[in-house]
């Protein structure tokens, strides 16, 4: 029976989301949502995105039985949804693909993201080549200077980034800058956002093109071990890997889902990005949700180590779900998510993103206070090849034959 | 006071066969000091209405002049209360309209209602709010309606007509025609095509239309009022008072005024 129906038509959650943009857009966003309603009904489009899924990205992928780890934790059994093997490395090509199909559907030729350490952005100049949608990439500043690699992979895909040194030259302000863009252009560009945030339907429909993570991994899980998991657990920036991996399990009550935000140097300090925690009520980037925010609505930075959860605000239907308490969230500093970055390495030979290294350690904790027949999930959400150097800056930084300063 | 404030001075000088003209000014750059001799020189100049920006961490609807200016205004420390406090303090001094053009977050955590009691404290007549589109004005239009707050509403160039006809049926104060696709800020010309959007803006309303963003020189002051009732100068506004320079605002009020107009 189903009882979870989110967003409502003009796209709340509740009293979450909406559509909080510029009248130049509105016009957009609302024939956005028309061609998605009409493509997902249409088993044309279905059945490229199938194809593509499959054949382009590598799906489906594994869920696979951490049984070092699982020996490590001492309780729970731990199995990892493997989304660090897809092309490009990470869950964030699943709505790429899609988005992708649903512009040259609408029949634009031109495509603009904004990107934080440059994941989404590749996966996004990943099927702008694919599909030969012309691409460009806002960037902030400081983003650009500390992900160099990443800037000349979106290049060698044909992209072309802007940097963006508005505001604090990072993610938000890049959005900012797309979202100008995008008015000045909306004619004939489309806007491939990232994650679960901005106006309606962007929430709706990157949750719905990520829920192949839950749907496979339900399906995994019962054929492996039969009926549900116990736990469930995924990082959550802006929260695309998160809704993706909980949405098909939302009305399994059994389960329990719990997101892990990034809490920088600590939540107590002012470096940190658990906006679930400790942000409020407002509105940014399209979207009411929660906001990392002072006591004037001026919207703060938020810290992390990782890139990809740096951001101050957290999808609409996450911020519900909060409220709701159907999800449980909690936060895991940058410590603790290096450990679990080492951890995971060391014990399974699979280097794990930053981001879903929050989701290891957490997981990690909680798998030991769990009974041995129990079984609890990781969202694996994307590959650690990207921080590398900046876990060996913060190990201390120097390889074999080098000597520390 | 309020709403009939701002469609009493609309009137008034359309009756005189003058062009609208309202200057957009960020509170706070160059310090809120400055504010009361901003506004007495627009009442003195002639414009119809001040808008008035409150200074955002983001503002998305904005080009570079409006962003530095806001930057400016939050660096050094100005928020919406110490604006609606400053407001408090001078309104009896200043007689002019004031609408107010803020994003939506500053008023959110300020508190939809204490705002629009308080704006109604502080003479504020109306509001621009560019990130709430006419399907999300439920959340402000209650305590709005009880200060007899004006929103003002933008339609622009994307905006199919069945889209306008309910924008232009619901309007308050004027009508915001937004005549470029983009940002706040300069541009080379007027097109052929902001031209007939003001025309049928114009043909779909009641209330006064006013162009707005783009609008820089006293040639496109000129412009827009042969379509519409007149305009709202932004940016331009803003760069001249940060460099002072009174003159050229005086030649775009001037513009307005017929004086020169065939």
């Amino acid at each position: 029976m189903s009882t979870y129906i989110q967003p409502d038509q003009n796209g709340h959650f509740g009293p979450y989301g909406g559509r909080f943009v510029p009248e130049t857009l509105m016009t957009a966003v609302i024939e956005l949502e028309n061609a998605y309603e009409e493509a997902i009904k249409d088993a044309g489009f279905q059945k490229e995105l199938k194809h593509y899924l499959t054949h382009y990205i590598g799906r489906e992928n594994p869920l696979y039985y951490a049984e070092n780890l699982t020996k490590y934790a001492g309780g729970a059994k731990v199995y990892l949804k493997r989304e660090d093997l897809n092309h490009t490395g990470a869950h964030k090509i699943n709505n790429t693909i899609g988005q992708g199909l649903l512009t040259v559907r609408m029949g634009k030729r031109k495509v603009v993201a904004e990107t934080g350490a440059g994941q989404h952005g590749v996966a996004t100049a990943t099927v702008c080549a694919l599909l030969n949608l012309e691409c460009i990439i806002f960037m902030g500043k400081e983003d650009i200077a500390r992900q160099k690699l990443n800037v000349f992979r979106m290049e060698l895909l044909g992209a072309k980034v802007v940097s963006v040194d508005q505001g604090s030259g990072t993610l938000k302000d890049a959005v900012n800058e797309a979202l100008r863009y995008w008015v000045a252009n909306v004619g004939d560009t489309h806007y491939i956002m990232g994650s679960v945030l901005g106006p309606h339907p962007f929430p709706k429909i990157v949750r719905n093109f990520q829920s192949v993570i839950g749907n496979e991994t339900k399906r995994q899980f019962a054929s492996i071990e039969g009926g549900l998991p116990d736990a469930i657990v995924a990082c959550v920036g802006g929260g695309s890997n998160a809704m993706g991996m909980f949405y098909p399990f939302i009305e399994d009550k059994d389960v329990s889902l719990i997101g892990v935000e990034a809490a920088g140097s600590g939540i107590d300090t002012a470096k940190h990005a658990a906006t679930l925690t400790k942000g409020k009520q407002g509105i940014l980037h399209g979207s009411l949700m929660y906001v990392l925010q002072d006591d004037d609505g001026q919207i703060q930075e938020a810290h992390s180590i990782s890139a990809g959860l740096d951001y101050p605000g957290v999808g609409p239907e996450h911020s519900l779900l909060k409220d709701t308490s159907r999800v449980q969230y909690t936060s895991v500093t940058d410590q603790e998510a290096m450990d679990a970055f080492i951890l995971l390495s060391r014990t399974e030979g699979i280097i794990p993103a930053l981001e879903s290294s929050h989701a290891v350690a957490h997981a990690v904790k909680l798998a030991k206070e769990m009974k041995h027949e129990e079984n609890l999930v990781i969202c694996l959400s994307g590959r650690g090849d990207k921080d590398v150097e900046t876990i060996q800056k913060r190990m201390g930084g120097h390889s074999n034959g080098e000597t520390a300063d | 006071m309020g709403k009939q404030r701002i469609d009493e001075a609309l009137k008034t000088c359309i009756q005189k066969g003058e062009k609208v003209f309202i200057p957009y000014i960020m509170a706070g750059d160059g310090g809120l000091d400055k504010l009361k001799q901003h506004l007495k020189f627009f009442e003195k100049a002639g414009a119809a209405a001040v808008e008035l920006g409150i200074p955002f961490s983001d503002p998305v609807a904005d080009g570079p002049v409006i962003q530095k200016a806001g930057k400016r205004a939050l660096d050094a420390g100005v928020t919406l209360k110490s604006i609606i406090d400053k407001l408090i303090e001078i309104r009896e001094e200043v007689k002019i309209p004031i609408i107010l053009m803020t994003y939506l977050n500053p008023v959110f955590a300020y508190g939809v209602d204490r705002f629009a009691q308080d704006c109604l404290k502080a003479g504020v007549d109306g509001c621009i709010i560019p990130d709430m589109p006419f399907e999300e004005e439920a959340i402000v239009s209650g305590p709005f309606k009880q200060s007899e707050i004006a929103l003002v509403r933008l339609v622009t160039l994307t905006s199919p007509e069945a889209r306008l006809r309910k924008i232009a049926s619901e309007a308050e104060g004027f009508l915001y025609a937004v005549t470029i696709k983009g940002t706040t800020g300069a541009r080379d010309h007027f097109g052929e095509e902001t031209g007939r959007f003001l025309q049928k803006v114009k043909s779909l309303s009641e209330v006064p239309v006013l162009a707005g963003f783009g609008i820089s020189t006293p040639e496109h002051v000129k412009e827009a009022g042969r379509y519409c009732d007149g305009a709202v100068v932004g940016s331009k506004v803003v760069q001249c008072l940060h460099t002072e320079d009174y003159e050229e605002i005086t030649r775009l009020i001037e513009a307005a005024k017929g004086k020169v107009m065939a």
